[in-house]
């Protein structure tokens, strides 16, 4: 085997990684979506926010430190203790839980009944709003996330797989923090459709997804059910900050991957739990693909920015729903 | 009293079609141009030019060229800085090519050439609907600011891939480059502003503008009585895009004079002008003013606030302001979906009533 054709299957192996990355947050669209019509834009700062909250919590930061020190002149910053990962990954999701249930009451709900497109909005304003209030709480500098994820490229998979090539070639590079984040996305997405499917509030979801008044009718809350999908989402929200925190860093680029997202969803439907997996992951080898063999020889590179949303342009002109998405009936 | 449509008799046709019908909004508009043209140049210095003027001016272009695509043709478009982008490009490449032609006649065309882009970009409405739609708009954003940061030609070869407007003038008086006076930068962008104004306005009140509504409130209700969605779409998008261009055109060219795209055009250009049309009201062009105006004045005035009264760091108030940007947007959307627009329309209801309410 060439050289040339294992660097290619190398961009592809890393281009589903990031894909994973991708669906990651593209799961946490679908789930609110579906539940409530509310295309979430927020989600992405969502995700900045609670590996923002995780980094403050595990070095002990005070929340508005800046803004009291602002006030009263004081100098504070640190607690002075360091909280394990674990306390604070929990401690991070009730904080997730408390905003889920602040935007369901303070905002959502008074917009019940409202057009999708009002709605979407209410979540670009939600979006600026978290973005500001967690750069207040914790300060907008970019902040190193270690939950004690491995690190670096795969020694082991670079030695299994030397064999393949020839001697200019050492085999894959994978990083390990990447084969994480693909176990784990695997394990919440089985976790989720487990939920889903045998617990009651799984099944009062889908209910609420597939028609609000006959749930209604049958003594479901949908306040309830709205938090709880918006908890969920915030749960979806922090497992992708973690992971694209460790890799990257913490800083406001973060929440610029619900963008990325946005193409994945058009991509695999806005209603497909699947669909945002597929999607994705088609995105992800995609424009990593793209990227080796047209972007960066021939075009100066950086297609990245631009490649997937063009794809799913494309794609949607010739099946707007869609790869999984419900068939768009329409009715005067 | 103060404002009634009783006693205004009309007793022609073009009294009956004029583009304000009622006796008080003609003496608003009249005062309000007259304050504009003949008060404000005379009076104008550089700091308010440049912090609150000049920029409302243009963003008012760029919110009415957005609001008619999204407030009258209902189509979402997040790529308005993209196409910013491609005004303030092509009034570069304009300017320098033919240095002798007026920068007037380079602005128009510059939007011409938005305008061609835009709906080549909006051909896909014609499938693609709703957050779809918002979504494909993203498209032109990335690929467009992409293509600017790339490809050389669009800036000329220059070493610091940046585009820098040089000198113009207008009837012997610089309107483009450093040696600009403060009140030209004013009146060339009131003169598009005007323009662009009274075209949108006439242009949303006859049978274009009433077919973009027809879209807007059910496309195949409106294909049904008649409606060409593909022209009226295109069109929408076309006219949107002119405006949009013209703005970019001015915003490089008057108001900065020096331009990095990726960090004059980028996403959040996009979703600035969108929420001036929200708050300011969508499908309203009054809406399209106030918003601009509301957003231009807010950071200005929080920061006097933040920094100047209370002493904050900048980083501090810059974080307030997206705080309160968000939750002002929120409370809009819950209060009053139709924005300051609508706020307007009960002020006006109430004077007509004034004093003796019943």
């Amino acid at each position: 085997m060439s050289a040339d054709f294992l660097y290619g299957i190398e961009v592809v192996i890393n281009g589903l990684m990031a894909g994973v990355l991708y669906a990651l947050v593209a799961l946490g669209f679908v789930l609110i979506f579906k539940a409530s019509g509310i295309f979430n834009y927020a989600q992405g700062v969502m995700a900045l926010f609670a590996a923002l909250t995780l980094t403050g919590i595990m070095s002990g930061q005070v929340p508005f430190s800046h803004l009291i020190n602002a006030i009263f002149g004081t100098e504070i910053h640190h607690f002075g203790w360091h909280v394990p990962a674990l306390l604070a990954i929990i401690l991070t999701l009730l904080v997730m839980i408390v905003f889920a249930w602040a935007v369901q009451r303070f905002v959502f709900k008074h917009l019940v009944g409202q057009e999708p497109i009002i709605l979407f909005m209410a979540t670009i304003g939600l979006a600026y709003f978290l973005e500001g209030v967690g750069d207040l709480m914790w300060g907008s500098d970019i902040k190193k996330l270690d939950v004690g994820l491995p690190q670096g490229g795969s020694i082991w998979v670079e030695d299994a797989t030397a064999f393949l090539g020839g001697d200019d070639f050492y085999g894959f590079f994978i990083d390990k923090l990447d084969m994480v984040a693909t176990v784990v996305a695997a394990i919440l997405v089985i976790g989720l459709v487990a939920f889903a499917q045998y617990t009651k509030q799984g099944r009062a979801m889908r209910a609420v997804a597939d028609d609000h008044q006959a749930a209604l009718s049958v003594g479901i809350s949908l306040n309830f059910i709205w938090v709880l999908v918006w908890s969920l989402a915030g749960l979806v929200a922090l497992v992708a900050g973690i992971m694209w925190g460790a890799k990257s860093g913490v800083q406001f680029s973060l929440s610029l991957i619900a963008l990325k997202a946005l193409p994945v969803l058009m991509l695999g439907g806005f209603t497909s739990i699947p669909g945002a997996i597929v999607g994705g992951l088609i995105i992800g080898v995609g424009e990593k693909l793209f990227e080796y063999t047209i972007g960066a020889p021939y075009l100066g590179g950086a297609t990245e920015n631009w490649f997937a949303y063009v794809l799913a342009l494309i794609f949607l002109v010739f099946r707007p729903q869609g790869l999984f998405g419900e068939r768009i009936i329409e009715r005067v | 009293m103060l404002y009634r449509e009783a006693g205004d008799f009309k007793t022609t046709y073009v009294d009956d079609s004029q583009t304000f019908p009622i006796k008080f909004d003609r003496a608003g508009f009249w005062v309000t141009m007259a304050v504009a043209w003949l008060v404000i140049p005379f009076v104008i210095n550089d700091y308010w030019a440049s912090s609150l003027l000049v920029p409302f001016l243009i963003y008012a272009i760029a919110a009415l060229g957005l609001n008619i695509l999204t407030g009258y043709c209902g189509q979402v478009s997040l790529g308005t800085g993209g196409f910013m982008a491609v005004g303030a490009y092509a009034c570069y490449k304009l300017m320098t090519a033919f240095p002798d032609v007026s920068i007037l006649i380079h602005v128009v065309l510059a939007g011409g050439i938005t305008a061609a882009v835009g709906a080549a970009f909006g051909l896909p409405s014609l499938r693609i609907k709703g957050f779809y739609l918002a979504v494909a708009t993203l498209a032109a954003q990335f690929f467009l600011v992409w293509l600017f940061n790339k490809v050389a030609w669009f800036y000329n070869y220059s070493a610091s891939g940046q585009i820098n407007a040089p000198e113009r003038l207008v009837a012997g008086v610089a309107v483009t480059g450093p040696n600009t006076p403060a009140w030209a930068q004013y009146l060339i962008c009131l003169f598009f502003v005007t323009l662009c104004a009274l075209v949108a306005r006439n242009l949303t009140r006859g049978s274009t503008g009433r077919k973009w509504m027809a879209i807007r409130d059910m496309d195949i209700a409106a294909e049904i009585i008649g409606v060409n969605p593909l022209r009226a779409k295109l069109t929408a998008f076309a006219v949107s895009s002119f405006f949009v261009g013209v703005s970019g055109a001015l915003f490089f060219a008057v108001y900065l004079g020096a331009v990095e795209v990726g960090e004059a055009f980028g996403i959040q250009k996009s979703f600035l002008v969108l929420f001036m049309i929200i708050i300011g009201g969508l499908g309203s062009i009054f809406g399209s003013f106030a918003g601009a105006a509301f957003l231009v004045i807010m950071p200005v005035a929080l920061k006097w606030l933040g920094v100047d009264v209370l002493g904050w760091p900048t980083d501090l108030v810059a974080h307030f302001q997206l705080v309160i940007v968000g939750a002002l947007i929120m409370f809009f959307l819950i209060k009053e979906p139709h924005g300051l627009a609508a706020i307007w329309r009960h002020i006006k209801e109430k004077l007509r009533l004034w004093p003796f309410p019943y």
